[in-house]
């Protein structure tokens, strides 16, 4: 809950460089993901963030492509806050913030080109869509990276259906080969409070930082950024050591997401 | 009762298409207390069904007009994941059978729980099917039960729920989705074990009276071994605490009462 006291000590401590969880001030906390907790999905992966715990369920279908690229599958991306998650979290259409995530998560998807569209066309008006839906389970801040490393575990263990052009059925059963992927994209997130950058923020601190942002990385160059909340934004010094700590941080990301699928 | 085209044997030799007898339960487990915001919350494996439930409350019931000087108001959302089903990508958000759904859980609440020790509040209740195979909104009670009693919001009793139907001649129990599509009944029931009492009765499809009876006690059956897990579910996690502390934690001895 936003308290002055909870902010008071969280300033506090960050002027000594001390945060709350007894974390740096450029450290993840810990983090888990396990592929495949949906079985019924084509792909599936959680991802924990500390107690941040975010499902990501991939489904495909077919469907007709968009009239401006007729030979390329669609992807689509949405993301909900469940009531379950958080206490201020409400049962209703979705909320701005879901529609942020939901648009961030696709659009480092997208722009790191992770699966591979040109490969998902079936035929004349026919195409493949892939589904991403992310499901907030439980809310401690951070949603973008742990929707970014929850969708891509899940895209990365995501089985590819067949469809059977004779009798118009998809077969999601059986000796199926892997979606096709082209790259591989993780996230940072950072806030800034005090003039002081940290990385991850836990649901106390996000509701006291003044600007966040988040870059999603292919490991080689920056794909998408989002500057979230309002306050006095960052100089170009700071986006510049947050595209560095983003860059580092993203080596470990990735090998975790290939141990969990196990390459 | 929706399947379509050539319906399948669901029953050779007595045994089902998973290998169960007539009165068998799927295998399942549950976890008590998974989700660190929720008042109390749980997690269900039964069979191929995933379900996570989360209690929220009491607090103060609003908008003001839902609000009951006598008693708690339940609220209640169920609802399956749009990655929940083998088939299609599903549609998110409420539809009619997702309301009634909800509807007919917080009915099962609104009895089990003792609303009287919370007037003028709300107490939420939130079903998420991850992944569904049949007999969810059963599975959903069971662990929505187990995270009201988690939560420490007082109940009468520990609600189970489990589904039974008739395939062909047989009354079976717990069906799953292939068998809920082609069989010839459903009724999802819930139960108050200490009382006996029915808590939930729905029904779709062809039995006689004394089919019904016969399932009604079939689920009575079950039921002891639904309680025990749920139970077993809510033990668990403070035998791990004892464990965890049996060699750091003082002795305590409580003080006289003046």
């Amino acid at each position: 809950m936003k308290t002055t006291i909870t902010g008071e000590y969280i300033k506090e401590m960050l002027a000594k460089d001390m945060r709350e969880d007894a974390r740096k001030l450029l450290e993840y906390r810990d983090i888990t993901i396990r592929i495949g907790t949906i079985p019924n999905a084509e792909g599936s992966a959680e991802a924990n963030i500390g107690n941040t715990k975010v499902l990501a369920g991939v489904k495909l279908g077919v469907g007709e492509p968009m009239p401006d690229k007729p030979n390329e599958g669609n992807l689509m991306a949405s993301a909900e806050l469940l009531p379950l998650a958080a206490e201020s979290f409400d049962v209703g259409p979705p909320t701005p913030e879901a529609i942020e995530l939901a648009r961030v998560t696709d659009r480092g998807i997208r722009a790191a080109g992770v699966v591979d569209l040109s490969k998902l066309f079936i035929e004349k008006d026919k195409v493949w869509n892939v589904f991403i839906d992310v499901y907030v389970l439980n809310y401690d801040g951070n949603l973008f990276d742990a929707s970014a490393l929850a969708a891509q575990a899940a895209l990365s263990s995501c089985r590819m259906p067949k469809y059977d052009a004779a009798a118009e059925t998809v077969i999601r059963e059986g000796d199926l080969g892997r979606l096709p992927l082209a790259n591989m994209v993780v996230s940072s997130t950072f806030g800034i409070m005090s003039d002081k950058i940290i990385l991850d923020p836990n649901a106390n601190e996000e509701l006291f930082i003044d600007s966040r942002l988040t870059i999603s990385t292919d490991g080689n160059n920056i794909r998408a950024m989002q500057k979230g909340l309002g306050g006095s934004g960052f100089t170009p010094k700071q986006v510049d050591t947050m595209m560095d700590v983003t860059l580092e941080r993203s080596k470990d990301l990735r090998s975790m997401i290939k141990k969990s699928i196990g390459e | 009762m929706s399947g379509s085209g050539e319906k399948p044997v669901l029953i050779v030799d007595g045994k089902r298409l998973d290998g169960r007898l007539p009165g068998d339960i799927r295998p399942s487990r549950i976890e008590a207390n998974v989700l660190k915001n929720a008042a109390g919350s749980a997690y269900i494996e039964w069979g191929n069904n995933k379900i996570m439930a989360a209690v929220y409350g009491p607090s103060e019931a609003l908008p003001k007009h839902t609000s009951n000087p006598e008693r708690a108001v339940i609220k209640c959302r169920y609802q399956m994941a749009p990655f929940s089903s083998l088939e299609e990508h599903g549609r998110s958000g409420p539809n009619r059978r997702s309301i009634e759904i909800s509807k007919v859980i917080k009915e099962v609440f609104e009895n089990a729980i003792i609303t009287e020790n919370f007037p003028g509040s709300e107490i939420n209740i939130y079903v998420e099917v991850l992944q569904g195979d049949g007999g969810t909104r059963a599975a959903g009670v069971t662990a929505a039960a187990v995270a009201v009693a988690a939560s420490g919001i007082p109940m009468t009793d520990l609600p189970y729920g489990v589904s039974i139907g008739k395939i062909g001649d047989q009354i079976v129990i717990d069906l799953n989705k292939i068998e809920d599509n082609y069989s010839d009944a459903d009724v999802p029931i819930v139960i108050s074990p200490r009382t006996g009492r029915i808590l939930l009765l729905q029904m779709d499809g062809d039995m006689t009276k004394d089919e019904i009876n016969r399932g009604i006690r079939m689920a009575a059956d079950a039921g002891k071994m639904i309680s025990k897990m749920q139970s077993d579910a809510l033990k668990k996690q403070y035998m791990e605490i004892s464990e965890k502390y049996k060699n750091e934690a003082p002795s305590y001895t409580p003080q006289a009462q003046k």
